[in-house]
């Protein structure tokens, strides 16, 4: 009962909050119209793949097919073969890229002295200040089997070429290894930031024992930051069918397509290079549901971990 | 909280103590890896900047690594004289400043209202804006919109469908937040509006936070890449991204740079380089200065999201 009485003085409230705070509800408008139209209209415009989308139609007048679309795109060998250099990619790149900016914050927290510390970071983060675009053409310069320069190096020292770029296996390495170039320096700040909360007191506690100081960074500092390093954990878990379009499609080619196309680079094939609307709308719904699915089961899971849930 | 106070952990000992052995050896292990990280994330750019300061046959023997050979400014010549990417340059200077004028203004009118403690029908609202977090239409649906709306080839398709980044009005948010409701509650008592208490009182107090937000949109479009080649096909509006891609893509945009260049000519190896050495110069200037607020930016937003 007295949950009812509440709610209808909140509600009585309203017409003289509005009055008061007009402004605050003018200024929302815009932000409002924009959600619509650019983030709620393309999610209306997924009906396309439930249509046999026709360009002179449009998106209404085309007809519903149902979920023959989806049938057709599960039934081609080219979807699963991007679906699974999707999880590949995002599971190695998880594996190995995870744990590099923990190690570099723990490191990193080791420096006394401030000045080398500041210019240290300076340079760390400058790789994800760089677009793909750069660090794709980057990637041929120094990879590129004939004449990037890791090859001409090893060549001199007759070690034989390595084909970074153009073998399947190779690749992968290339990619994971540059893609945590990009943002082992700018992942390390969230770990920084937890380790300044760490209380100095365990630190002293740990020096009168007589312990060095690579244990305490093993059995202080670690195990502090635990919590941030399982949310982050979970989060990247939740994120494991996206994928980015711009590093895939910068340092993708066509002789490790087998492994470079990813669900983001195969639906701009087949929906803007080849023009087949629906189909691509499909990969991108399947590839929204699964990701939204698996970003509530990482908060929910969070939530349980933490007491309280990201966002 | 500042990233750079985290060696308190190690309060200077006044006794001066000699360190024991293990605890030197650990430190100049730290420094080492340390050092080698940096120059992973550093060698690569030196590289870039040695070959296109090299001569042609240097760079083709394979003998360029970080120092030039036959110093040379040709390439450079070559891409101010052919004009195309400065041009793209231009267009991509103009269009960042567009662009974050736009999204700043914005996300700072979604962000205000949102942070506001009893604004009424914020539990609709919130999950409104940040329901487009999990869930998007994507490329496609995007690109039709997009087409339907007659943007295709205008610099309108690369600033209104990227207006709002949810995540940066998140950070706005929080920050907004911090601030003491007390300041606002005397303005509000002698009858100022809401638009002048965030423009007077508000605004005025949050320019590092506002800073951070709008580097943050800043290299995002300057970097962003994936609308662009979805929206803009007319090569006259190409931006720098696009335009650069074309050039590691395809020989053909590098050849014709080679056109009308006198003296030694500069092969594709070195006008790569060189075009993308050339395309760092304006985030290269502004790094430094600006890189302490991006990391107070992703501290607010991790701390608090």
């Amino acid at each position: 009962m007295n949950r009812t009485v509440i709610r209808k003085r909140k509600a009585g409230g309203f017409g003289p909050y509005f009055r008061r705070h007009y402004g605050l509800y003018l200024m929302l408008l815009g932000p409002a119209v924009f959600y619509l139209i650019f983030c709620y209209g393309p999610m209306g415009g997924l009906v396309i793949a439930f249509k046999d989308y026709n360009f002179r139609k449009g998106i209404w007048d085309s007809e519903w097919c149902g979920l023959e679309v989806f049938k057709r795109i599960f039934s081609t060998g080219k979807f699963w073969r991007a679906f699974k250099n999707t999880l590949v990619l995002n599971l190695l790149s998880l594996i190995f890229g995870f744990p590099a900016p923990i190690l570099l914050a723990l490191l990193l927290n080791e420096i006394r002295n401030g000045l080398f510390k500041k210019g240290l970071q300076t340079i760390l983060y400058l790789p994800h200040f760089m677009s793909w675009v750069i660090i794709g053409g980057m990637a041929v310069q120094i990879f590129a089997t004939d004449n990037g320069i890791l090859n001409v190096l090893f060549q001199n020292l007759g070690l034989g070429s390595i084909p970074f770029l153009s073998s399947a296996g190779a690749w992968i390495g290339t990619y994971v290894g540059v893609g945590i170039w990009q943002s082992i320096g700018w992942g390390a700040i969230i770990y920084l930031s937890a380790i300044t909360g760490i209380d100095q007191e365990q630190y002293e506690a740990a020096r009168v024992d007589g312990c060095n100081r690579f244990r305490m960074m093993y059995k202080i500092t670690l195990p502090n930051i635990l919590p941030t390093v399982i949310i982050m954990l979970i989060l990247k878990i939740g994120g494991m069918v996206s994928i980015g379009f711009e590093q895939p499609l910068m340092m993708g080619n066509s002789m490790v397509k087998d492994v470079s196309e990813v669900l983001s680079t195969y639906a701009y094939t087949v929906g803007i290079e080849q023009g087949k609307f629906s189909p691509a709308a499909a990969i991108g719904l399947f590839q929204s549901a699964v990701n939204l699915t698996l970003v509530l089961g990482a908060n929910k899971l969070c939530a349980k971990i933490s007491g309280e849930s990201i966002w | 909280m500042s990233v750079n106070k985290t060696d308190a952990g190690f309060v200077e000992n006044p006794a001066k103590v000699r360190e024991s052995w293990d605890n030197r050896l650990f430190s100049v292990g730290v420094v080492f890896i340390l050092l080698m990280l940096g120059l992973l994330c550093l060698l690569p750019f030196v590289y870039l900047l040695a070959i296109s300061l090299s001569s042609a046959s240097p760079v083709m023997r394979g003998e360029v690594f970080l120092i030039p050979k036959q110093f040379t400014i040709s390439v450079y010549q070559s891409i101010i004289s052919n004009g195309s990417l400065v041009k793209a340059m231009g267009r991509s200077v103009l269009l960042t400043i567009s662009y974050v004028i736009v999204s700043m203004v914005m996300t700072v009118l979604c962000a205000y209202p949102m942070a506001e403690a009893g604004l009424k029908g914020k539990g609709i609202l919130w999950p409104y804006f940040i329901f487009t977090m999990y869930f998007s239409g994507g490329m496609i649906p995007s690109y039709l919109l997009v087409n339907h709306l007659g943007l295709i080839d205008s610099m309108l398709a690369l600033i209104l469908p990227g207006m709002i980044s949810t995540y940066n009005m998140i950070v706005m948010r929080s920050f907004f937040s911090s601030i003491p409701a007390s300041l606002k509650e005397s303005a509000l008592i002698d009858g100022a509006g809401d638009l002048k208490i965030l423009t007077k009182i508000i605004l005025p107090l949050s320019k590092p936070a506002l800073a951070t937000i709008a580097l943050f949109y800043a290299v995002s479009r300057w970097n962003g890449m994936q609308d662009a080649l979805l929206y803009i096909n007319d090569p006259k509006k190409t931006v720098l991204q696009i335009k650069l891609r074309q050039m590691i893509v395809n020989a053909e945009s590098v050849n014709e740079m080679l056109e009308g260049i006198t003296g030694t000519l500069p092969v594709a190896q070195t006008i790569r380089a060189g075009a993308l050495i050339f395309s760092l110069i304006p985030v290269l200037i502004i790094y430094p200065f600006l890189q302490k607020y991006f990391v107070k930016g992703v501290m607010i937003g991790a701390v608090k999201g």
